[in-house]
C-alpha cells in the first residue's frame, strides 16, 4: 500500500499527537474514568493505523519491524502476569502480608511511598494500587497487537498489487 | 510455613497462569534456538503437572475436601454479602478432570517435538498450545459462570488458530473456520444464559447460584440454553459437523488437546447440571394421572436420546469414512455418546429415594470413561498422526503392509484399537462394563444398542488394522521407517497408562473416580464452602 496525497500526511502529522495523547491519557486514567488499558490502547492503534494509512505501509514497515512489535506484545502479556505473580511473591519479603494471586500488594502499604495514596481526592492518579500499572501492560499489548494485525494486512495487500 | 504449602495453597492459580506465562514467554525463548524452546515448554508443562499432582494429594487426603481460592483477597464473599470476587474451587471432579488435561498436555507437547519439526512458525505454535492448555486448565478449576466463558473462548481461539496450522492445506482452513463459528454461537449461547442468571440472583459465582436458584420460567431458558451451547462445543450429534473436519484436518498433536477440549465442555455440562441446577433436579415438572415427571427424569430421557442418536451416527459414519484420521473422529464421535448415555442413565435414577446405586454406578461408568475416552482416542490420532509423519498418506486405500517396517506404532494402533471398543485387558472394557450394567438396569434396550455399537466399532477398527497394517509390503513405503523416539515415548505414555488402568481398573474408580462421582452427588458440600460463613 502506497502513501497517500500530501493533503492528508499534513492533516495526519497535525492530527496525530492528540490521538496519541488521548489514548496515553485514557490508559493512563483507567481506574479512575471510564476506559483503560484496551479502551486506550485500541485508541492509539487507531493513531498509528491512521500514520499506516496516509505514509502507506512500505513507508511504514521501513520504520518499525514486525518482529519488535510482537515481542513488545509479549512484554505487555509477561508484565500483566508478572503483576499478578508479585502479590504471591511479595509474601516473602513482608511477612505481615496476606497475599493471593492478583492481589493489590501496593495499596494501603508504606514501603514503597509513591504508590501511596497521595492527596485526599479521588481523582488522584495514584489511588489504585497495581491497576494502573496492569492498565500499561495490557495497554502496551494491546497497541503493538492491534498495530500489528494491521501493519502486516496492509502489507501483504502489496502481493495482491503485484509489486 | 514451608514452600511446598504455599505452593499447594496458591495451586489453583498457579496451574492456570504458569502456562499463561509460559504461553508468553515462548516467543522471547525461541528467538534464542529451538532446543531451549522445546526443554521450556515440557519444563512449563511438567512444572504445572507437578502441582496439579500436589493439589490432586492435598484434596484426595480427605474425603469431600474442597480447595477454594480467591483471586485478589481472602474471603470469597466481601463485606455485604457480595459474591464479586472471582473464585477457584477445585473438588474431586476437577481435580479428576485436571489429571486428564495433565496427560494429554504432557504427552502432546512431547509428540510435537519431532512431529512438528519441519514447520515453520514453532514458536506461535507453542504459544496457542499453551495457551490453550492454560484455558482449558481455567474451564476445568473455575468456581465463577462468566470466568468459565473467558476460558472457553480463550480455548477456542487459540484451537482455532491451532487447527487452521497447516495453512497451506486449504481444508485445515477451512475447518478452522468452521470451528470458529460453530464455537462462537456456542459460546454466545452461554453467554446468554449466564446474562439470565445474572439479571435474577446478581451474581456470576457458581456456588451462589446454586443455593440461591429458584428455578423459574427464566431459569429453565438457561438450562437449555447452556446444555445446548456445551453440546455444540462438545460434539453431541446434531451439532457435531465441526469435529470430523476439525479433528481430522489439525496436526495430531493438536487434535490430542482437541479432545481434551471436548471433554472440558462434557465437564461445563456436568458442573451446570448436577451444581448449578442441583438442588432443583427433582423438581416436579408435569403430572400425568398420579406420575410426577420430575426434571431429572425429563433432562435424563433426553439426554439419553441425544446419546443413543450420538453413539449411531459416530458409529455409521466411522464404518463408511475412509479417511483415517476422520474415522477415528467419528469414533470420538461414539465415545462421546457413551459418556453423555451413561449421564442421562444416571440423571433418570440417581435421585430416586428407594434405590439410587444404579444411578451412582451409571455416574461412576460415565466419569470413569471421561478418562479411558481420552486416553484411547488421543492414543488413535497420536497413531494416525505417526502413520501421516512416516508416510505423508491419510487415506485408508493408499495404506498397507506398514506392519512390517512400524512395529512399535502397530502395538500401540492395537492397544488403542482393544481400547476404544472396549476388550477385556484394556481400560475401555471397565468402564464399558460399569455402563453397560448400570444402563441395563435403566432399560436393557440401551445396553443392547450400546454393546452392538461397540462390536460394530471394533468391526471398524480391525478393518482399519487390516488395510493399514497388514498385508503384503508395498512397493512405494519401501524407505517408510519408525517415528522418532519422542514421538514414540508419547504414545508410549499414554499406552502404559491404558494397560495400566486396564488391570487395575478398581484402584482408580475408588480412589479417583469415586470422589469425582460424590461432588457430582452432593452439591451442598460445594455450596456451603463458598457461603458457609453466612
Amino acid at each position: 500500500m502506497s502513501g497517500m496525497s500530501r493533503i492528508v500526511k499534513t492533516i495526519t502529522n497535525v492530527a496525530f499527537p492528540f490521538v496519541m495523547i488521548y489514548g496515553l491519557y485514557v490508559i493512563a486514567h483507567g481506574h479512575l474514568t471510564p476506559g483503560g488499558g484496551f479502551q486506550g490502547g485500541a485508541v492509539v492503534a487507531s493513531g498509528l493505523a491512521m500514520i499506516l494509512v496516509a505514509y502507506g505501509s512500505i513507508w511504514v514497515v521501513g520504520k518499525v519491524k514486525e518482529k519488535h512489535l510482537s515481542v513488545l506484545e509479549s512484554l505487555g502479556a509477561i508484565g500483566f502476569i508478572s503483576l499478578a505473580f508479585f502479590g504471591i511473591l511479595l509474601v516473602y519479603l513482608y511477612s505481615s502480608f496476606e497475599g493471593t494471586f492478583f492481589s493489590n500488594f501496593l495499596i494501603g502499604q508504606d514501603t514503597i511511598p509513591i504508590f501511596n495514596e497521595i492527596g485526599k481526592g479521588l481523582a488522584n492518579i495514584n489511588t489504585a494500587g497495581i491497576i494502573p500499572l496492569m492498565n500499561f501492560a495490557v495497554g502496551l499489548k494491546v497497541i503493538a497487537g492491534l498495530f500489528v494485525i494491521v501493519l502486516v494486512m496492509a502489507y501483504s495487500t502489496r502481493i495482491k498489487e503485484g509489486k | 510455613m514451608n514452600i511446598i504449602d504455599d505452593i499447594i495453597l496458591h495451586s489453583p492459580a498457579l496451574i492456570v497462569a504458569i502456562p499463561l506465562l509460559g504461553a508468553f514467554l515462548t516467543p522471547l525463548i525461541s528467538k534464542i534456538n529451538d532446543k531451549v524452546r522445546n526443554v521450556f515448554v515440557i519444563s512449563i508443562v511438567l512444572f504445572t503437572s507437578a502441582i496439579v499432582l500436589l493439589l490432586a494429594n492435598d484434596i484426595y487426603s480427605a474425603c469431600g475436601k474442597i480447595h477454594t481460592y480467591v483471586f485478589g483477597g481472602t474471603a470469597a464473599i466481601t463485606e455485604g454479602g457480595f459474591a464479586v470476587r472471582i473464585l477457584f474451587e477445585v473438588d474431586g471432579l476437577n481435580i479428576f478432570m485436571a489429571i486428564i488435561t495433565t496427560i494429554l498436555a504432557i504427552s502432546g507437547v512431547i509428540y510435537s517435538w519431532a512431529f512438528m519439526k519441519e514447520n515453520t512458525g514453532l514458536d506461535k505454535y507453542y504459544t496457542l498450545y499453551l495457551l490453550m492448555i492454560a484455558g482449558m486448565f481455567g474451564m476445568i478449576l473455575t468456581g465463577d459462570m462468566f470466568n468459565f466463558f473467558v476460558f472457553l473462548e480463550i480455548t477456542s481461539i487459540a484451537s482455532c488458530a491451532l487447527i487452521a496450522f497447516w495453512t497451506s492445506k486449504g481444508k485445515a482452513v477451512d475447518a478452522g473456520f468452521k470451528y470458529i463459528v460453530i464455537s462462537a454461537i456456542g459460546a454466545l449461547f452461554i453467554l446468554f444464559a449466564i446474562a439470565i442468571l445474572y439479571g435474577q440472583y446478581n451474581a456470576l459465582n457458581m456456588a451462589v447460584l446454586a443455593s440461591n436458584i429458584q428455578f423459574s420460567f427464566l431459569d429453565k431458558i438457561a438450562l437449555v440454553i447452556l446444555i445446548s451451547g456445551l453440546a455444540m462445543k462438545a460434539g453431541i450429534v446434531p451439532m457435531h459437523m465441526w469435529l470430523p473436519d476439525a479433528y481430522g484436518r489439525a496436526p495430531a498433536s493438536v487434535t490430542l488437546i482437541l479432545v481434551g477440549v471436548t471433554q472440558a465442555s462434557l465437564y461445563g455440562a456436568l458442573r451446570m447440571i448436577f451444581t448449578v441446577y442441583g438442588g432443583k433436579l427433582t423438581t416436579t415438572i408435569n403430572q400425568i394421572g398420579d406420575v410426577n415427571i420430575d426434571l431429572n427424569l425429563l433432562l435424563g430421557i433426553f439426554i439419553v436420546g441425544l446419546a443413543l442418536v450420538t453413539i449411531f451416527i459416530g458409529v455409521l459414519m466411522a464404518l463408511k469414512e475412509n479417511n483415517f484420521k476422520r474415522m477415528i473422529a467419528f469414533a470420538a464421535v461414539a465415545e462421546i455418546g457413551y459418556i453423555i448415555l451413561a449421564i442421562g442413565a444416571a440423571l433418570t435414577t440417581v435421585f430416586s429415594a428407594t434405590d439410587p446405586r444404579t444411578g451412582i454406578m451409571a455416574l461412576k461408568g460415565g466419569i470413569f470413561h471421561i478418562l479411558n475416552d481420552a486416553l484411547d482416542i488421543g492414543l488413535l490420532f497420536l497413531v494416525a498422526g505417526a502413520i501421516y509423519y512416516a508416510t505423508k498418506e491419510t487415506s485408508l486405500n493408499r495404506l498397507g503392509g506398514l506392519a512390517r517396517n512400524m512395529k512399535y506404532t502397530t502395538i500401540f494402533f492395537l492397544i488403542g484399537l482393544l481400547a476404544v471398543s472396549g476388550m477385556p485387558p484394556m481400560n475401555g472394557f471397565a468402564s464399558k462394563l460399569m455402563i453397560y450394567e448400570s444402563t441395563y438396569q435403566v432399560n436393557p434396550i440401551l445396553s443392547i444398542i450400546a454393546i452392538l455399537c461397540s462390536i460394530l466399532l471394533l468391526a471398524v477398527f480391525v478393518k482399519v488394522f487390516h488395510s493399514a497394517f497388514l498385508g503384503p509390503k508395498l512397493p512405494k513405503f519401501d524407505n517408510v521407517k519408525e517415528v522418532p523416539k519422542s514421538m514414540l515415548l508419547a504414545m508410549g505414555i499414554i499406552a502404559c497408562i491404558i494397560i495400566f488402568i486396564g488391570l487395575f481398573p478398581d484402584l482408580v474408580v475408588n480412589n479417583i473416580v469415586q470422589p469425582a462421582v460424590n461432588a457430582l452427588t452432593n452439591n451442598s458440600n460445594y455450596i456451603n464452602n463458598v457461603i458457609g460463613g453466612i
